[in-house]
């Protein structure tokens, strides 16, 4: 018997795909269905998960024939500095205030690439800081608090 | 005539001072974004979308389209000068423009480009104002079933432009469209894949996605092989084409725009299309086909006249049926309706100001990108010398300034990141987000329509073939679906797709 190769990437496409559509599909379950007349919360999304759970198969089941070209390399160092800027800014955006929210924002983000130095990191977040209070708090008048009650002393 | 008091209605409005100063505005982002490449217009609409918030409905529309065409001229710049495409619609551009720049004539280049692409906007701005309203006419007569088959269409045809493997945009549409339901139903009140969250209940914050998904999985891309740009400085001289130019110039264009004009109306992505589709067409008929990859003039007029008419057409759908042709209309439509502008056939007769003022708008925009990016060259090519690692910081607290100021809800920053991880995961799984991004805006709308007609049906589902108009917009998704998947055009289109990468 000849062992089955997969191409990974479609596997693991197919995969995710099909777990979701099945996620989906679960939850719809919790939702009144309803008919085709009257059509409940849970009738489309339904519709939709089993839909999406078909196509989930069918890439999975593809995988196994056709194969493309390998995933290359993955941006982990990427993935664990720029993912969390968004999050820290909104953790801390309340608390320490936009200003402080934007520098230490930007600081995170820029310790993504291996080419930034440290000082190079401080003077673009500064800046940065600088031109987002003057353009969005006194020219576009956002409502942000500039320093938050943790900023204060 | 009606044409001609509508377009004097246009440009009285785009003409005020404030929206001719935020038409200015806008395509200069537009170009500075064009010309940089890892952020594209999408990105930068969506980031932008929540402050256009403090603006009048008009200045905000019209700042937004402007980013969006000028991100067309921009991107040619890039490609041009680095052989690289500042925007995915001017790859063709870095074909034959790379080679005129090498030949010492990026100066040329650089003026076909614009030249062109002013000719197909003007032409295209007036097919807009032609061809909006009597569509909007028909699309008064549509009801629940005629709308529900149209989104089918919109929603296929975007299958059917996307790259790669069809299954997976067809996957990718069924996950946008789930997303777009989560939230509360309208019907009943109940809350939808929620999580028990009640900061989603009203649904998720489309900025959030579309920043997530565009924005920040194009930054992690970017950052996974970090390379130094080479920036072509040949001295950028002799602006203007010879006589000899314009005169091998002159059919491309007019090419270009026709096939430009026609398929930015497609749903999906027309502008990308056009251009390649302008390309194959002009080195087919040149009689001079071994100049093509070697510099030939076609190869830049046609494509750049046929991608910045398809960008302009693609409003089209947009203004008469409230349908978006491609991510950054999507973005449009969300602008619309953060103005409490419901976007659709009605738009016309209620808000005419706003309906005329963003075409004539068009107009006035590429002739300020004609006048202004000519002399302007200098500053974007020292643009291109800023390096990225210095950019993306700044891009990642904008997007966050950004999504933030829509709600000020920090769930919507949670979100922005789980997208963004979301985006880049499909980006390595070989997805296309488009499909995902349009399927999200359409699926509130889609299941209102479907539940709508089934109601007025009574439960019988042939009414969405017994229905004339309904009918023949379900056979055209129908037709598009199995085209497709023939395998003459399956291989036709892969290798369309593959040059462009």
């Amino acid at each position: 018997m000849k062992a089955i190769s997969f191409d990974t990437t479609n596997a693991l496409c197919g995969s995710i795909l099909t777990a979701v559509g099945l996620f989906f599909a679960w939850q719809s379950f919790g939702l009144e269905i309803g008919t085709a007349f009257r059509m409940g919360p849970g009738y489309f999304p339904l519709l939709l998960s089993a839909v999406l759970t078909l196509l989930g198969v069918v890439i999975l089941v593809q995988s196994a024939r056709v194969h493309g070209e390998p995933m290359g390399p993955i941006a982990i160092r990427g993935m664990f500095f720029i993912l969390p800027a968004p999050i820290f800014f909104g953790l801390t955006v309340r608390g320490l205030g936009f200003v402080p929210a934007v520098f230490l924002t930007s600081l995170i983000a820029c310790f993504a690439s291996h080419r930034m130095k440290p000082l190079w990191a401080i003077a673009v977040s500064l800046g940065l800081a600088i031109f987002s209070v003057v353009v969005f708090s006194y020219g576009l008048n956002l409502p942000f608090e500039r320093f938050g009650p943790w900023a204060r002393f | 005539m009606d044409l001609f008091s509508n377009l004097a209605l246009g440009f009285a409005t785009a003409g005020s001072p404030a929206n001719l100063l935020f038409c200015l505005i806008g395509v200069l982002l537009g170009t500075l974004i064009g010309v940089l490449p890892g952020i594209g217009a999408t990105a930068t609409i969506a980031m932008l979308l929540p402050i256009t918030f403090q603006l009048e409905p008009v200045s905000s529309l019209i700042m937004l389209a402007g980013i969006y065409y000028g991100a067309q001229y921009g991107g040619s710049t890039t490609a041009i000068l680095i052989n690289m495409p500042g925007e995915s619609s001017s790859a063709v551009t870095a074909i034959d423009g790379y080679q005129m720049a090498r030949n010492g004539r990026a100066g040329t280049a650089l003026a076909i480009a614009a030249l062109g692409s002013f000719f197909a906007g003007t032409v295209s701005t007036f097919l807009v104002a032609l061809f909006a309203p009597p569509l909007t006419a028909i699309a008064l007569e549509f009801g629940a079933a005629e709308y529900f088959s149209l989104m089918i269409v919109g929603l296929v045809s975007s299958v059917a432009l996307a790259h790669g493997s069809v299954v997976k945009a067809l996957a990718m549409v069924a996950l946008g469209l789930l997303l777009g339901l989560v939230g509360t139903d309208i019907y009943t009140g109940t809350p939808r894949f929620t999580l028990g969250i009640r900061e989603y209940a009203d649904g998720l914050n489309f900025v959030a996605l579309a920043v997530g998904v565009f924005g920040i999985a194009e930054i992690l891309r970017n950052l996974e092989s970090e390379k130094t740009r080479e920036v072509l400085m040949a001295r950028v001289s002799e602006l203007l084409p010879t006589k000899e130019d314009f005169k091998r110039m002159f059919a491309p264009v007019i090419r270009g725009t026709v096939i430009g004009s026609a398929l930015g109306v497609l749903p999906g992505g027309g502008a990308i299309l056009a251009a390649f589709a302008s390309y194959t067409v002009e080195k087919r008929i040149s009689d001079r086909p071994e100049e093509f990859g070697r510099g030939a003039i076609a190869g830049v007029a046609g494509p750049e006249s046929a991608n910045n008419a398809g960008a302009q057409t693609s409003f089209i759908p947009l203004l008469t049926l409230g349908i978006p042709a491609n991510p950054v209309m999507a973005l449009m439509i969300g602008a619309m309706i953060i103005q409490g502008i419901v976007p659709g056939p009605n738009v016309a007769t209620e808000q005419p100001a706003l309906f005329w003022g963003i075409i004539a708008s068009m107009w006035i925009g590429n002739l300020m990108l004609v006048v202004l990016n000519l002399p302007l060259i200098g500053l974007w090519v020292k643009l291109l010398k800023i390096p990225y690692f210095v950019l993306f910081p700044i891009i990642m607290a904008f997007c966050s300034i950004g999504v933030y100021s829509v709600n000020s809800n920090v769930y919507d920053l949670y979100a922005v990141a789980f997208f963004g991880l979301v985006g880049y995961l499909l980006l390595k799984l070989r997805c296309e987000p488009a499909p995902l991004l349009l399927g999200f805006v359409l699926g509130p709308l889609l299941e209102e329509n479907l539940r709508r007609a089934m109601i007025l049906s009574r439960g019988d589902p042939t009414t969405f073939v017994t229905r004339p108009i309904s009918a023949a917009l379900l056979l055209i998704a129908a037709i598009v679906l199995v085209v497709v998947f023939l395998p003459a055009v399956k291989a036709k289109r892969e290798e369309v797709f593959v040059e462009e990468d």
